[in-house]
């Protein structure tokens, strides 16, 4: 069996699975960021799988997916440098970061 | 089955299993370096996929930039030799059941569909791309710009407002 888009759409779906249950059952801030990194890595193999399989002029390469997936992983860059930011600073509040704990903004 | 086929289903094991050493390693930096294996794999699905360009952005980006930031982030906040990462045992099990049903229902819908099968031809990447940013995709492109230059400011602000109050 050759490998097709569904290949690629399949382990995807598997990567966002997989992202989801980092995000609900860790503890650690930045455990859920690493949930958030796969969930996006995932969205970002859909836009350049559909890029090279999608349904459109046959024949002719299509780039939006891929400039999408720049814009997916520029977007990525910017989530974790503002969430760890983020987490430091909390950290210096509150010197641990897990998630359940912090239910007020303030300190 | 074709060196093509051979090599997706090296990368995509390369993706999965790491990313379950993610999910469910109890060891924060393990989580990291497990990342590191993950983004390898994507970045390797990109270039099966003839996205040359985005699968270099991948490995400098996401491997040089936002995995070194997330292993400072451990080195950080955690004491380096007690880093246990512990999942709430009693969320585990709902968490896990959350995911397999979102991996059904998404595996179920991709299979149901009859999808093109031809791929389209490979083509050097970076020329047209970079057509497109400046062309359609130019407002996107400068919003993007702009969001990075705020994050820039912000990421330094709001650490640094931190550790004035510290003092």
């Amino acid at each position: 069996m050759t490998v097709g888009l569904q290949h690629y759409l399949v382990v995807s779906a598997a990567l966002a699975a997989l992202g989801i249950i980092a995000m609900v059952s860790r503890r650690n801030a930045i455990n859920i960021l690493m949930g958030i990194e796969l969930l996006l890595n995932a969205a970002a193999l859909n836009f350049v799988a559909f890029s090279r399989f999608g349904a459109g002029r046959p024949g002719l390469p299509h780039f939006e997916g891929q400039v999408f997936g720049i814009f997916v992983i520029v977007l990525a860059a910017a989530e974790a440098a503002i969430a760890l930011a983020i987490i430091i600073a909390i950290f210096h509040h509150r010197s641990n970061i897990n998630a359940d704990e912090l239910q007020s903004m303030r300190r | 089955m074709s060196t093509a086929d051979v090599f997706f289903w090296i990368f995509a094991a390369l993706c999965l299993v790491p990313a379950a050493v993610v999910v469910f390693s109890r060891n924060l930096v393990y989580s990291a370096f497990a990342l590191l294996a993950t983004l390898a794999g994507v970045a390797g699905l990109y270039a099966l996929l003839g996205a040359d360009f985005l699968a270099v952005t991948q490995v400098l980006v996401y491997i040089g930039g936002i995995l070194v930031l997330i292993l400072f982030g451990v080195m950080f906040t955690q004491k380096v030799y007690d880093l246990k990462a512990e999942a709430m045992s009693f969320k585990r099990v709902r968490a896990a059941v959350l995911g397999v049903l979102v991996f059904v229902v998404l595996a179920a819908a991709v299979l149901g569909v009859d999808w093109p099968q031809a791929p389209r031809d490979m083509q050097p990447t970076s020329a047209p791309i970079g057509n497109l940013l400046l062309s359609e995709y130019l407002l996107p492109f400068e919003m993007i710009s702009v969001l990075l230059l705020v994050v820039l400011v912000g990421a330094v602000v709001v650490g640094k407002k931190e550790v004035r109050e510290d003092e």
